[in-house]
């Protein structure tokens, strides 16, 4: 498992290392019933306070992409890949929304909004 | 048994200088980084857990237990390092082993010479001969020896360079990896503390100012810099210290979010390090 932390970041460390884990779980690199390392060995290995990796796995545990047993350690849960696409669809919509909204405002057109869009998603 | 260290009260009075009633709690399985600047009070403070010191009022007890009654049993279980000349300055590694290994009863010879195989000491040179890292490490080697669940350590990055400061705090967090141990270091090089420690306990003029998570730390500390025009005596009360400057206003606040309501986007609000809030409180003080 491949965690970078950023010390210069604005996102608090325990935050970059949840959005790896949960970016490497939808991702399909950790599967369902893989063992993640140790609260401690995991503060070990990035070298940062155990504390930081503590909060990590909670905050995975309560978005239900891990579950811990006590004593066994932590485990990738079963993710419902329909459900979280779903999900992620609807929040798609309301950006979309919101960049519709802005583009109203400026009097931008819809062919020059989707060329917009072209470029930007194919860098 | 969730805190190791548990301080009620606890008073001391020196010349010139006291500490104040403090009450500290130290987790179990965590490292707590103890700060402060230099007189703030942090060796005599630990000097009173070692029971060097004693307190004139309030209690001090170490895995629950306290020091007129339980001496002996508490000394064995705590692994006590510091610089300087801890041991005999003639004697090598191997006759301190031999006079401090039988005091103890979890005395581990094998652990012993695993260590210094580790920290590369050598057993048959004096003391004297150590660097600073060296008499770091052999003291840090006879405190795990003997099993210590708790490490008390006083500026054990004191004078060390950096290559051997990383090292050092290396080995400590491997210490952590099992859970049962607790350590517990004062500094005043707060980079140090930045990487590893979970609680920062910070102490000024004899006071506890406070012994937080680091994220609550991180969470109710920050810088706030902006234009002066914004000050008043209202936006004011969330500052714990402001600094005018010609080009606008820097100031520590202990309440984020306050700020955040009072304030919105017509000021910066940045992380503060520790040594920012340090700083910040101890020029509060000056001026107030």
């Amino acid at each position: 498992m491949q965690i970078i932390i950023s010390n210069s970041s604005k996102e608090p460390i325990y935050e970059q290392i949840t959005n790896q884990i949960k970016s490497s779980i939808l991702a399909g690199d950790l599967q369902e019933g893989t063992a993640l390392p140790s609260i401690r060995q995991l503060a070990k290995d990035l070298q940062i306070s155990v504390i930081t990796t503590k909060r990590a796995y909670e905050e995975l545990e309560k978005a239900d992409f891990i579950y811990s047993i006590v004593g066994k350690g932590s485990f990738v849960a079963e993710q419902n890949l329909e459900v979280i696409r779903e999900k992620k669809l609807k929040v798609i919509e309301e950006q979309l929304s919101a960049v519709i909204t802005n583009s109203r405002e400026i009097g931008l057109s819809l062919d020059e909004l989707q060329q917009l869009l072209k470029i930007l998603y194919e860098e | 048994m969730e805190n190791v260290i548990e301080l009620k009260n606890v008073t001391k009075k020196f010349k010139g200088f006291s500490i104040k009633n403090i009450d500290l709690q130290v987790k179990q399985g965590f490292i707590t980084g103890f700060i402060g600047a230099n007189g703030a009070g942090k060796s005599t403070m630990i000097k009173m857990m070692m029971n060097l010191l004693k307190p004139e009022t309030g209690e001090v007890k170490i895995f629950g237990l306290d020091y007129k009654t339980h001496e002996k049993a508490i000394k064995e279980r705590i692994g006590f390092v510091y610089d300087g000349n801890v041991f005999f300055e003639g004697m090598n590694l191997k006759d301190i082993k031999r006079i401090v290994g039988p005091a103890y009863k979890h005395w581990d010879d094998d652990l012993f010479y695993q260590y210094v195989e580790q920290f590369e000491l050598p057993l048959n040179k004096a003391m004297k001969t150590f660097s600073k890292g060296m008499q770091m490490k052999a003291s840090l080697a006879i405190a795990l020896s003997h099993h210590a669940e708790l490490i008390i350590m006083d500026e054990p990055t004191a004078g060390l360079d950096p290559i051997f400061r990383r090292e050092l705090l290396d080995i400590l967090q491997e210490l952590m990896i099992d859970g049962s141990r607790t350590i517990f270091f004062s500094t005043h090089v707060t980079t140090d503390l930045n990487r590893i420690a979970d609680y920062i306990a910070l102490i000024q003029s004899g006071e506890l100012v406070f012994n937080q998570s680091i994220h609550d730390i991180a969470e109710n500390y920050a810088l706030v810099k902006g234009g002066t025009e914004l000050l008043d005596r209202d936006t004011e009360k969330d500052f714990v210290h402001v600094h005018r400057g010609p080009t606008g206003f820097e100031a520590l606040t202990d309440n984020v979010k306050a700020v955040k309501d009072t304030f919105g986007d017509t000021v910066f609000i940045e992380r503060a390090s520790l040594e920012d809030i340090m700083y910040y409180l101890k020029g509060g003080l000056q001026y107030v």
